[in-house]
């Protein structure tokens, strides 16, 4: 609130013309003064001083590090080479995200989820989702068509945990860190809500969906990591997964909305059909079928 | 001098270096004070001596900087401990980026000028003496390599032997693989590894198995004895010590009378402005995003900037160590690069016979 309070301020301190704005710049999400000029603080980039990197300003949360144009450049140019290089750096993948969500993505992302109930619920609750706060032996218990039983299946088939996502540094509006951390830890519920597996192939054709739903720009970048799959893969991609990939996230409702830890007893069925996901192909399945095939060819030019 | 940051750092930076407000060498008010009835919390330090100040005994709860927070004595340790675990295995890497490769060009004239395995005052034709090269915080071997090549290589001096000293055994572990990798056995058999902290040296623990004399079966730790070490060497290390005078002062223990305290540590730029602007604008925008890139730790490399920036100045740590007991030559020091870098000499005086 504080945060808001005083970009908003500062946005009227420097707008002078915008006095008479003064209640509803303090609470840009009122609904009720829905004018242009509401929108219009709302979408530009919080100012702040000129700052260098020898006096920088104080950080508005903890763990947040204000960059300067030229750092959050360096930033973007130095994270997306190198997570493009080694795709397992899952913190500079993170940090390429924060450093190109501003300005504009982050804010737009962020005023989806001013736009929807359950999304303004979640900004107001600000829940988390790590392993801890999820009870994942409960999930487990839970009937096999569920949203949470679904989430800890595709945990445990991967091998992942929700407790490898790291913190949001680079975002200056502390609410949208907060946006960013949500949808980072959501990645996974994606993963089951879409049944796209881990491996290379899924996390670039789940990395088109999100693009289509939530336009940040990392994960349309993320797309050009395409060219470093298997032919036979990126065919595939091109083929199935990218066309289902953009007609379902650009018609589907805005994942970042869905409030998770509320949905977890519900039929993923019914959690698909509400979002308007389709289910894509599944990719571990044809993959299997593929190695299986292959080397059933090998096992009978050896025996040939 | 590039105004630092607002009012914010200066809250936090509030403790300024306490060391540097005792220091007064030569004043009468001298901080020579005794201190017999010293902290008794702390019973893990060895007794000193009643000449030793306050400040110079390590004590588990003063405060101390830790960059530009301000932490006690015994949380440094912990955080330089993880700091150091965590670039343990890119440190030579990150050494190459961030010094774009100049960091080599200065260990090796930092060891060159120290010229192990040479000394003229020994009596009789033949300069070749055996020497005890104690290397402090010298986990990876950088220094200690450099010494045993220009000591039995160059000066053909085989009875140069180096202790390589570091409070963190990740560090030592790397050491010890590079020593194996890169030396040949004769030079192998002249390193001892031990893990000690620099403050207090009479508690090492050996990592081979213990050589028999000042092993103290009780504790498992070895101590280095009075006056047993030719060379004491320090190289980018002694900044992220906790305790400065304290380990100004083990030095001076350890070190025979004509033995030599050599420093190399990153100084102060302030004798040339506009490359200091540049260079403070490079230490703190682009080496945490290198760090970042590379090692994957911006936290470790933004402590490694603001732990520079908090060292003392050249002429201040020289009267830091005169202020142990030492005596200095000339300056006292030798700017490297502009001063990014700085060599610190000291010399332990001989006692006269009376």
């Amino acid at each position: 609130m504080e945060a808001t309070l005083r970009r908003s301020a500062t946005l009227v301190g420097r707008n002078h013309h915008q006095h008479g704005l003064r209640l509803s710049a303090a609470m840009p999400w009122c609904a009720a003064t829905s004018n242009k000029s509401t929108t219009e603080l709302s979408k530009k980039a919080p100012t702040r001083r000129q700052f260098s990197v020898l006096n920088r300003p104080a950080p508005n949360y903890p763990g947040h590090v204000p960059l300067t144009r030229l750092e959050r450049a360096g930033l973007m140019i130095g994270s997306g080479i190198m997570s493009l290089r080694d795709p397992y750096r899952g913190d500079l993948i993170a940090a390429f995200a924060e450093a190109t969500a501003t300005p504009y993505f982050i804010y737009r992302l962020r005023d989806a989820m001013l736009a929807s109930p359950t999304g303004r619920r979640i900004l107001r609750d600000r829940p988390r989702i790590t392993s801890t706060s999820l009870d994942l032996p409960h999930l487990r218990s839970l009937p096999p068509n569920t949203v949470g039983a679904t989430y800890v299946a595709w945990l445990d088939r991967e091998h992942v945990s929700p407790d490898t996502r790291s913190a949001v540094r680079f975002i200056d509006d502390e609410e949208c860190a907060y946006v960013m951390q949500r949808y980072r830890e959501c990645h996974d519920f994606y993963h089951a809500l879409t049944g796209l597996p881990v491996v290379r192939e899924g996390e670039v054709a789940l990395k088109a969906f999100e693009f289509a739903n939530t336009l940040l720009p990392m994960t349309g970048l993320s797309v050009f990591a395409a060219a470093t799959l298997k032919k036979s893969e990126r065919a595939r991609f091109a083929s199935t997964y990218l066309p289902w990939a953009l007609r379902n996230g650009l018609r589907s409702r805005e994942v970042i909305n869905v409030y998770w830890e509320e949905q977890l007893e519900r039929d993923v069925e019914d959690l698909r059909r509400e979002l308007g996901v389709e289910p894509p192909p599944d990719l571990r399945a044809i993959r299997k079928a593929e190695r299986e095939e292959r080397a059933r060819r090998k096992a009978q030019m050896g025996t040939v | 001098m590039p105004t630092l940051r607002s009012s914010a750092r200066l809250s936090r930076g509030q403790f300024q270096c306490q060391l540097q407000k005792r220091i007064r060498p030569f004043s009468s008010t001298s901080t020579r004070a005794l201190s017999s009835s010293s902290p008794s919390s702390n019973s893990n330090t060895p007794p000193r001596s009643s000449t030793t100040p306050d400040y110079a005994t390590p004590d588990p709860s003063r405060p101390t900087h830790f960059g530009f927070e301000t932490v006690t004595e015994a949380e440094k340790i912990q955080r330089v401990a993880g700091v150091f675990t965590s670039v343990a295995e890119s440190y030579d890497r990150m050494n190459d980026l961030m010094s774009f490769g100049w960091h080599r060009i200065w260990k090796d004239h930092f060891v060159s000028s120290l010229n192990p395995g040479f000394s003229p005052l020994t009596p009789g034709p033949d300069p070749r003496a055996p020497q005890h090269i104690l290397d402090i915080a010298g986990g990876t071997g950088d220094i200690a390599f450099r010494m045993l090549h220009t000591a039995h290589v160059v000066n053909a001096n085989p009875d140069v032997r180096v202790t390589i000293s570091d409070i963190n055994p990740a560090m030592l572990s790397v050491g010890r693989q590079r020593a194996q990798d890169q030396l040949p056995a004769s030079q192998q058999a002249a390193i001892t590894f031990v893990e000690a902290n620099a403050e207090d040296l009479t508690r090492t623990k050996p990592l081979t198995s213990p050589p028999a004399p000042f092993f103290d079966a009780s504790t498992a730790t070895n101590r280095i004895p009075d006056a047993s070490v030719d060379l004491y060497t320090v190289a980018f290390g002694i900044r992220n010590f906790s305790n400065i005078p304290a380990a100004l002062r083990e030095a001076h223990r350890v070190l025979k009378p004509g033995g030599i305290f050599a420093c190399l540590e990153f100084s102060k730029v302030d004798k040339h402005p506009l490359f200091n602007a540049v260079y403070k604008r490079w230490s703190f925008g682009a080496i945490p995003l290198i760090g970042q890139l590379v090692a994957g730790d911006r936290d470790s490399y933004q402590y490694l900037v603001e732990s520079i920036e908090r060292f003392p100045s050249q002429e201040d740590f020289r009267d830091m160590i005169v202020d142990a007991g030492f005596v200095v030559g000339g300056q006292g020091y030798e700017d490297l690069t502009g001063g990014i870098a700085a060599i610190h000499k000291g010399m332990k005086p001989r006692v006269k016979a009376a």
